[in-house]
């Protein structure tokens, strides 16, 4: 065993002594579930990152806004380019382990990002901490991944407590706006992104005296949901607040449909609501469904407005909120390791918790980028969308609302 | 009204079951054989007809279509793979259908890519309001169609010659031989009616159910707890035995909350085998 890590020092002090300084690719390793249920998210989040990639890679003087992009290559690490390496998770979290070991132990990556399913986030960025590269988290929301006292992980995406506070001060909102809410009901998957949230939801409703009437978990790879419905229908809230994936969420609305029973409203949270199949399958009879989201496409032009027309001639469809939120993970990783001038694990951590970027620097509508203590970013921010038509059109709050929102939805009718 | 609703609901969803798990039990019937890619099948009869959507045309195009393709496929799978895996170990013959899922898994994503497809909405898409119960048109015609199925493949079997030759074949092989029957043809008829089966299930399920390649996962472990609580073998006993799975899942689903009907579904499924090992209408 001493041998072994004595080799492995050797190994890695000659590794280290023969790099360049300079023009060295810097491998990151990207976890995604390109498999399975959540495979589509997955792929059109890695498509996000790879255009990142690419526009820090080659030379964009028009997206100089965003930190370390412009020049081509990373400019303090002598023109450096990012090389991505993915691996597919399958939404496994045993997987996702052992992908995380393979892309440490033999794709040597410098750092990490991923891994949407929140349940994988977990068991991966233990594997990251363990080996000390840092994992930048830009999608998975439940609480417990970070707050265990790790210092290798570092999440830029706002996270279930800040927008469960949304969610109940819209209610609020509504409810002072003459609009009747007496109860909700918060229905949500079985994993740990479905119930960490709803378990904040439930406590942010309790703090802020908004009745939860039922709360309905079930298993997001469920054929059916007819009880579900059925059950809501019983109890007839006014709010239904969804923490659901894909399959699950077009299953709901086609229920909903096939049940004759529509809630005054609806809200999604992200995720399944946010996937790129979910308008184009059942957009028609979900009009006015809320969700939220940190990204909107913004005027032509504008930056934003540049990253969703390549986005869309790469991938045919409209950028997300959740492949937004990845590719946001993504530049700040890359600009910690341009300020590191290193990809040295040790120096891109430093640097990631000196990260202070504003909102100008950023692709997403947050106040900016800076990390606490647990590696949680607290300037993150999130706004209430409403389907209308095919589009998702920022409603709340008022300040960033571009339509007054639509109430009661109107669903298919 | 709403108790009256979940049944309704939970016959309509055991319908479907009944529909996809029959193909199922016909194989083991014939051929004492598991094909774990079943759900595959499905997940493939779902693809024809959204391939056969893209020509504009409905499902009445597009399921008897999806039960030709599929007819074709498990004929082919049996000419190609069974009849050889079967002069092999019991275990290689289980072994050969998981890989056989994977295969066409993995092809269906390469082919289709992960995206979730629904099919656009047809006449069938609609819902009848039966005086404030709903009945899904698509599901209803999937219980119709699995009743069908079940009478036409019992009639099959216990009433004509055909069916006569292939009870033959999988009483005894070399006896069947003797007696003039050709078993590779009524195996591979057997395998044919088995996929077509599940690729009908598949296009019908295709109207309500959003699918991707991965699908039959979702799919193949309901059939497997329908087949067996049926009994192995029983085309009637799948249909029976789809129902009630089914309607359990519903009420329970709306009696004690949806997150407990698959315990009260399988707590029956293992009380029942505990006291009639081989299923409802199984022979031992």
């Amino acid at each position: 065993m001493r041998s072994k890590t004595l080799l492995a020092a050797a190994a890695m002090a000659m590794a280290l002594a023969i790099t360049p300084a300079s023009a060295a690719d810097v491998k990151i390793g990207a976890l995604y579930p390109l498999s399975g249920n959540a495979a589509n998210a997955g792929r059109s989040a890695l498509a996000a990152i790879q255009l990142a990639v690419d526009i820090i890679n080659s030379p964009h003087p028009d997206l100089s806004a965003l930190p370390s992009v412009g020049p081509g290559g990373l400019a303090n690490l002598g023109g450096a380019k990012i090389v991505l390496v993915s691996a597919d998770h399958q939404g496994n979290p045993a997987e996702g382990q052992s992908q995380t070991l393979r892309l440490i132990t033999q794709e040597k990556v410098a750092a990490l990002i991923g891994a949407y399913q929140s349940n994988v986030s977990f068991t991966t960025t233990a594997v990251a901490e363990r080996y000390g590269i840092p994992f930048v988290v830009g999608d998975s929301v439940a609480a417990n991944i970070t707050g265990r006292g790790f210092k290798w992980i570092f999440r830029t995406t706002p996270i279930a407590s800040d927008f469960a506070a949304n969610y109940m001060q819209f209610i609020n909102d509504m409810k002072k706006a003459g609009h009747k809410v007496d109860s909700i009901a918060i229905v949500n998957e079985n994993t740990d992104y479905g119930t960490s949230v709803a378990g904040t939801l439930l406590e942010q409703a309790k703090a802020k005296g908004i009745t939860v009437a039922v709360q309905i978990p079930y298993s997001a790879n469920a054929t059916d949901v007819t009880a579900q419905v059925l059950q809501l229908k019983a109890k007839n809230p006014d709010v239904v607040i969804f923490v659901s994936y894909t399959a699950d969420a077009i299953l709901y609305m086609k229920t909903f449909k096939n049940l004759g029973y529509l809630p005054t409203m609806m809200i999604g949270d992200d995720s399944g609501f946010s996937d790129p199949t979910f308008v184009p399958s059942v957009g028609p009879i979900a009009q006015g469904v809320m969700n939220r989201s940190s990204w909107a496409v913004g005027e032509p032009g504008s930056v934003t407005y540049k990253i969703n027309e390549m986005f869309k001639a790469k991938t045919g469809h409209e950028m997300d909120d959740t492949s937004a939120r990845s590719m946001q993970a993504m530049l700040v990783l890359a600009d910690a390791i341009n300020r590191a001038g290193s990809a040295e694990p040790a120096k891109v951590q430093k640097a990631l918790q000196e990260t202070n970027l504003q909102p100008a620097q950023l692709m997403m509508g947050w106040r900016g980028v800076k990390f606490d203590q647990t590696g949680q970013n607290t300037l993150a921010a999130t706004y209430l969308i409403q389907l209308h038509g095919k589009d998702y059109v920022p409603v709340w709050p008022e300040k960033s609302a571009r339509m007054p929102v639509k109430w009661p939805m109107p669903g298919w009718k | 009204m709403i108790l009256l609703q979940a049944a309704v609901s939970g016959l309509l969803l055991g319908a479907v079951y009944a529909l996809f798990s029959s193909g199922l039990t016909l194989i083991w019937g014939m051929m004492n054989f598991i094909n774990f890619a079943h759900g595959e099948f499905v997940m493939l009869g779902m693809y024809v007809a959204l391939v056969i959507t893209w020509g504009q045309f409905g499902p009445e195009a597009y399921t008897p279509a999806a039960a030709i393709v599929l007819f074709a496929l498990g004929a082919i799978v049996y000419a190609g793979l069974i009849r050889h895996v079967m002069r092999g170990p019991m275990l290689s013959q289980i072994l050969s259908t998981f890989g056989l899922a994977l295969l066409l898994r993995y092809a269906a994503f390469y082919v289709f890519k992960s995206d979730f497809r629904t099919l656009p909405d047809t006449s069938l898409s609609s819902t009848l309001d039966l005086g404030g119960i709903y009945v899904s048109k698509a599901q209803l015609l999937a219980g119709v169609v699995a009743g069908l199925l079940a009478i036409g493949m019992h009639v099959l079997l216990t009433r004509t010659a055909l069916g006569s030759r292939m009870l033959a074949v999988a009483e005894d092989r070399s006896a069947a031989m003797l007696m003039g029957i050709r078993p590779d043809r009524m195996q591979a008829l057997a395998w044919g009616l088995s996929a077509a089966s599940a690729g009908i299930a598949g296009a019908l399920m295709a109207i309500a159910y959003p699918f991707s390649p991965s699908v039959g996962e979702t799919f193949v472990l309901t059939a497997f707890v329908v087949v067996s609580l049926g009994g192995f073998g029983s085309v009637p006993g799948a249909v029976i035995a789809g129902l009630t799975v089914g309607l359990v899942q519903a009420l329970a689903g709306y009696l004690i909350g949806p997150i407990y009907k698959d315990v009260v579904v399988y707590a029956m499924f293992v009380g029942v085998l505990w006291i009639r090992p081989q299923g409802l209408l199984g022979t031992v």
